[in-house]
């Protein structure tokens, strides 16, 4: 045997190790050893690759090695967990640019100029550049440094649908030729349809949207595979991809929504159905009375949403949870596939504030005992518990599966001002006879609430 | 063209089995499920490895350097980023 074939023996540990790690990932109790299995997997993977031949300069290698160990690992340790979804995003663009700059070094040496090759190169650019742009412009939005609404501008479908021909018959003229002036216009068009892609996508479906780009980014890794020929970047980015093609479904199916809609929708922009008009008005309660209809309670029922990551509101939260239980109360948390803005958004922060874990319900387990539950407590979320998705068929979210906080006695929704959820509806659960407003800072109102069962 | 049906042949049941692999996620998995399998997309680290060794070609070298920095943020950052996510949930179990 030839090193070649020890180099790709390492490999195939590498991919079990990756396999592994996936698998564990998906289970509680074995998750965090999962994570390591597969960070032990990139080593061997990494370490294998010294030992080609060709691979002579390894000065600069190991300093590329440790610039970037040292800024991923600051990030990753300073990071509040409530900036934990702008985060990920901007890793997963990382990694795109990464596959392209693979490709484009490749294109460079000019080594294999075969037609097969340089769809692979094509696809690598391609597939990475959308990611890195589009995982940054997600970036700039759950950071806040970008407005979350959809951003959208007359022919703006048009424009992008010219985009993507154009990097169809770009792909057609750089493999038939191999020329570079197609190869930078290429990357340059990736970047831009990266960009207008993620631009109409608003806050509410960035849980769709970062799990499909995580998808992506490793479906570049797999293509930036087929330029080098590397069994171990084909089978780990075809791993990411497809199990974040998964991750992307569920999002989907919680929103009762397809995947083209959420892309092309445009969601919440001006115009389309509104549903119908709600009628009533919204009654405020003082946190007072708030407190006296909490203390009597024996069931309670947190719903977490955006609004709780946004006024970090998770360690109140957490304490007047504990306050309740200790008071008598049976208290759990419901918490929506899409509430927040990544899959498992509210799950993290809860866990953060050190929320015991048999407390975190899932939609479909809190649903069923709901007409049991007392007092409702909705910090920031608003869609999700919007009824209308269940009974008005002209509402943009029906079908949309929610919690179904209208059926418990009291609902008590924190928010701050009187406006309309992501998707811009109005909230007809806020408008029904058993629900109170307690307008304001999310963490403020917890905050009294807290301090009154203390007082 | 042998090796790429090989390839293709790898990439068709890597497909497949990443499909099997996770089919039920508790929904408390997910962004620990999302941020891990991230770091694991950074194993482009290898393709960069492989284009910054070599001697010829400056210029694709440098882009070799510039992929493996990236690609290094990736993993490095993910891993730890998805630990201490992991870490935070294992507190519950006394």
């Amino acid at each position: 045997m030839d090193l070649k074939q020890y180099i790709d023996l390492a490999y195939i540990v590498a991919s079990i190790l990756f396999i592994f790690g996936i698998k564990m990932l998906g289970n509680a109790a074995t998750a965090r050893k999962g994570n390591l299995l597969s960070a032990v997997g990139m080593l061997i993977a990494m370490v294998a690759t010294l030992f080609y031949k060709e691979v002579v300069d390894y000065k600069l290698i190991l300093a590329g090695v440790a610039i970037g160990t040292v800024i991923g690992w600051v990030w990753a340790v300073r990071v509040q967990m409530t900036g934990m979804p702008e985060l990920v995003a901007l890793f997963n663009g990382f990694g795109g640019l990464a596959s392209v700059l693979v490709g484009w070094a490749e294109f460079e040496f000019g080594k294999n100029t075969d037609p097969v090759t340089q769809i692979a190169i094509y696809s690598a650019i391609l597939i990475g550049g959308v990611t890195f742009t589009g995982s940054f412009v997600a970036y700039l939005k759950l950071a806040g440094k970008m407005s979350g609404r959809p951003t959208l501008f007359p022919g703006q479908k048009a424009v992008n649908a010219v985009l993507f021909v154009a990097l169809l018959v770009l792909g057609v003229v750089y493999v038939m030729q191999g020329s570079a002036w197609a190869l930078y216009a290429i990357i340059i068009l990736s970047l831009a349809l990266g960009v207008l892609g993620v631009l109409p996508i608003g806050g509410g479906d960035m849980p769709v949207i970062i799990a499909f780009l995580n998808s992506f980014s490793g479906l570049a890794g797999a293509a930036a595979g087929f330029v080098i020929l590397n069994k171990v970047l084909i089978v780990a980015g075809c791993l990411v991809g497809t199990s974040g093609i998964i991750l992307t479904i569920i999002m989907c199916k919680a929103m009762n929504r397809t995947f083209g809609n959420v892309l092309f929708g445009g969601f919440g922009a001006a115009g389309g159905p509104a549903g119908k008009a709600v009628e009533g008005e919204m009654k405020g309660v003082s946190i007072e009375d708030a407190y006296y209809v909490l203390e009597a309670a024996q069931n309670v029922v947190f719903v977490p949403g955006y609004g709780m990551a946004v006024a970090q509101a998770q360690h109140a939260v957490k304490e007047l949870g504990s306050l309740l239980e200790k008071n008598g109360a049976e208290v759990r948390f419901a918490i929506h596939p899409v509430a927040g803005r990544m899959p498992g958004h509210m799950n993290v922060l809860l866990a953060e504030a050190d929320v015991p874990y048999e407390q975190l319900c899932e939609m479909d387990a809190v649903n069923p005992t709901m007409n049991q539950v007392d007092v409702v407590m909705i910090i920031g979320a608003n869609d999700v518990v919007n009824p209308a998705a269940a009974d008005d068929p002209s509402s943009p979210i029906y079908g949309m599966p929610i919690i179904n906080a209208h059926e418990a006695r009291t609902v008590f929704a924190l928010k701050r001002g009187k406006g309309s959820g992501f998707s811009g509806l109005e909230n007809a659960l806020f408008f029904r006879e058993n629900c109170r407003m307690i307008y304001g800072d999310a963490k403020e109102t917890i905050t009294g609430l807290v301090a009154q069962f203390k007082g | 063209m042998d090796t790429l049906v090989l390839l293709l042949f790898v990439f068709v049941l890597a497909a497949f089995l990443g499909f099997e692999l996770i089919q039920k996620v508790p929904s408390q998995l997910h962004t620990p499920l999302m941020s891990g399998s991230n770091a694991i997309s950074g194993i482009t680290v290898v393709g960069a490895l492989l284009a910054c060794g070599v001697a010829e070609g400056e210029f694709g070298k440098w882009l070799g350097f510039a992929a493996i920095i990236l690609a290094m943020i990736n993993v490095v950052g993910g891993y730890l980023v998805t630990d201490r996510m992991l870490g935070m949930f294992k507190k519950k179990g006394k």
